[in-house]
């Protein structure tokens, strides 16, 4: 129109509104090279340089860089933090949201804006906190001393860590689910003569599943690659109490570059396949809200 | 099965949603609770379910105090207004649902949910899923549900709130056959006084949390208790009348006194169907012009305009209409047949005055 506003067959297929907010051609060329490159130079570039680095020597030399004792041994320790770290946030994510999704209570405002409180602090802090409460110097560390009880610079120290700082992920997914899906569908439960537990197992559950499932995948990525919380309580002992990102850490810092790309290749496959599920759940999840959608005026005949 | 409200009220922190309702539904009743949104009949349907604690009163089933009885052991039977199916249950699984809790035989469970289904009109879409069905197969499906466990109670908050208007007449229909064959007590919410009407043996009429008539969709149309229920129920014309000269006057309107001193007011209703019309000119004592025509079917709603802009609704049969050669703009004569005095001064309605005045007091008083 008279404003120089192009008039390609995109924009003259879009509703009339569409024509007076259509920015001019080079000015979306442009956003979109920059948001393009920046992901291109900031994200892919070092995820490929992950891969490059790892196999820089080769298949063989990639494959006995994992097979280090220590490597093995940090693997293994990671995976046994994030076996005991999300089925415990899992349960605790699926009561905070039945708690604050269902009921009305006082501090329920309070409680939401704590769940959070593990995104918005460093995970440096959240380290120093366990320190401070359970180290040898700590509130608790002569008391546990004399019974022998080791927290800090050993595992216990390390899986109250990584459940602090991934605390929020189930909670959090859960929350604005349940409270859109509203209680009508657990009531009705209640009336045909369910318990609380049916009615959770029956009914609650099935129509969480899968946004339960984005949780616990993004929480399980966090427990796996955190890195600053459990750095301040391990103490870095290798092949004892060590996890992959740290290990990943000291190889590097011993120029070991095979090694730590190597290690880190795995936290970098770990990332992708989450990635993916990632997409995947969300297409999934936004499907079925579409056709959880039935209430509206929208019925249709068959 | 008899259910009984003595003296129930229900608050919700500072915010009284029912106060001192007390009423009572007889076996195999139906009942329908009507009133405006945030009325307080659904909180009462939901005291009845045991989904809500009344905080004071008592609530009696067959004569016996129920009031913390939890509201699985109710035996009842509660469709919601969203209808609240469960969407990741086929249609089966869903009417089964109150079988399967009660842990019932799968041979008879089987036979319970195909028996439902196919009297609901829904033989055929057991495996599909609720998204998958129309608004009123779902409706169906929420009832079948609540009725499969054999529930002595039914109740239906705003059944036919959420499906458009087409299958909103057929689904009442197919209640009231539903509850004649079944015959079990039904208590249903609705903020729609047509539905009510023609849906149920008995209307409760609530306003405000209050209790303002139970009675008869005949009872409640015809003698209403005060004002809000013969607004509420039906079209209502109402005149404030001032008393001068010894009668009661509005514009070029009067009425007899009613015992009111000069200078007093006086409100005064009447149902469209009390004002009688005529394109002769000379028979009635009024005249008007018909302002507005609303076709309704068989019957016409008119909206009449007097010389001095007073509006007046009332209705008359088509063929009535036509015969008497009437349209939009034409002239007609009118009269008053019966009215009734709605308050006097500063008093509300008292059901002394609430008698129905004929067109001879009228005249009187011209």
């Amino acid at each position: 129109m008279a404003h120089g506003i192009p008039k390609g067959p995109q924009v003259a297929m879009n509703s009339k509104s569409r024509r007076g907010i259509e920015e001019p051609e080079f000015i979306r060329k442009v956003l979109i090279g920059i948001a393009v490159g920046f992901v291109g130079v900031f994200l892919l570039l070092p995820l490929a340089n992950v891969f490059a680095q790892a196999f820089a020597k080769g298949w063989s030399a990639y494959i006995q860089s994992l097979q280090q004792p220590d490597t093995r041994s940090a693997v293994l320790l990671t995976l046994l933090v994030s076996a005991i770290c999300v089925p415990l946030n899992l349960v605790f994510g699926v009561i905070a949201a039945w708690a604050v999704a269902k009921f009305q209570f006082r501090g329920k405002a309070l409680l939401i804006t704590l769940i959070d409180l593990p995104f918005s602090v460093s995970p440096v802090v959240s380290g120093l906190i366990y320190v401070v409460m359970f180290g040898a110097q700590g509130y608790l560390g002569p008391w546990l001393d004399s019974k022998d009880i080791q927290i800090i610079f050993a595992v216990p120290g390390i899986v109250l860590a990584t459940l602090f700082v991934t605390f929020p992920f189930v909670a959090r997914e859960l929350i604005p689910l349940m409270e859109a899906q509203g209680s009508d569908a657990e009531q009705a439960a209640l009336t045909l003569g369910a318990t609380g537990w049916q009615t959770f197992r029956y009914v609650t559950l099935p129509s969480v599943k899968w946004g339960l499932l984005y949780g616990v995948i993004l929480c399980n990525a966090r427990a796996m690659g955190e890195f600053g919380a459990v750095s301040v309580v391990s103490g870095h002992i290798s092949g004892v109490t060590e996890t992959l990102p740290l290990r990943i850490e000291k190889l590097h810092q011993e120029y070991q570059s095979v090694g730590a790309f190597s290690a880190a290749s795995l936290l970098a496959i770990l990332a992708l396949i989450t990635l993916g599920l990632k997409t995947w759940l969300e297409r999934r999840q936004a499907a079925e809200q579409a056709l959880g959608q039935y209430d509206s005026l929208s019925s249709h005949e068959h | 099965m008899s259910i009984e409200l003595r003296h129930v009220s229900k608050r919700f922190g500072s915010v009284s949603a029912v106060e001192d309702v007390s009423l009572t539904v007889a076996d195999g009743e139906l009942v329908a609770l009507l009133g405006p949104s945030g009325g307080g009949k659904t909180t009462v349907l939901r005291m009845i379910a045991g989904l809500e604690v009344p905080t004071s009163g008592d609530l009696l089933v067959r004569g016996e105090r129920v009031n913390d009885v939890p509201v699985q052991k109710r035996n009842i039977g509660f469709v919601f207004q969203s209808y609240a199916l469960f969407k990741t249950m086929s249609v089966f699984d869903n009417v089964a649902f109150g079988l399967k809790i009660r842990n019932t035989p799968p041979a008879e469970m089987q036979a319970r949910v195909d028996e439902l289904l196919k009297l609901f009109g829904l033989d055929g879409l057991g495996r599909r899923l609720p998204h998958q069905l129309s608004g009123g197969q779902r409706q169906r499906v929420a009832i079948a549900r609540a009725l499969a466990p054999r529930p002595s109670v039914l109740l239906l908050d705003e059944p036919f709130g959420a499906v458009d208007a087409k299958i909103r007449q057929e689904l009442r229909e197919w209640l009231v056959r539903l509850h004649r064959e079944l015959h079990v007590t039904t208590i249903f919410v609705t903020h729609d006084q047509e539905e009510a009407m023609e849906v149920s043996n008995r209307i409760v009429i609530f306003s405000r949390g209050r209790l303002e008539q139970i009675g008869s969709p005949r009872d409640v149309y015809e003698q209403p208790k005060n004002e809000f229920v013969a607004r509420f129920i039906g079209v209502l014309n109402v005149l404030e009348l001032t008393v001068r000269g010894g009668a009661a006057r509005l514009n070029e309107l009067s009425f007899p006194s009613h015992g009111v001193a000069e200078g007093e007011t006086l409100r005064i209703g009447f149902r469209p169907y009390a004002v009688q019309i005529s394109s002769n000119l000379q028979e009635h004592p009024h005249s008007a012009v018909i302002r507005h025509v609303y076709f309704l079917g068989v019957q016409l709603r008119l909206e009449l305009e007097t010389p001095s802009g007073l509006i007046l609704r009332t209705r008359i049969v088509k063929d009535e209409f036509l015969r008497q050669g009437l349209e939009q703009g034409s002239s007609v004569s009118f009269q008053i047949r019966e009215y009734r005095v709605l308050s006097t001064g500063a008093n509300n309605l008292s059901p002394e005055v609430a008698t129905v005045h004929s067109a001879a007091n009228f005249a009187e008083g011209i």
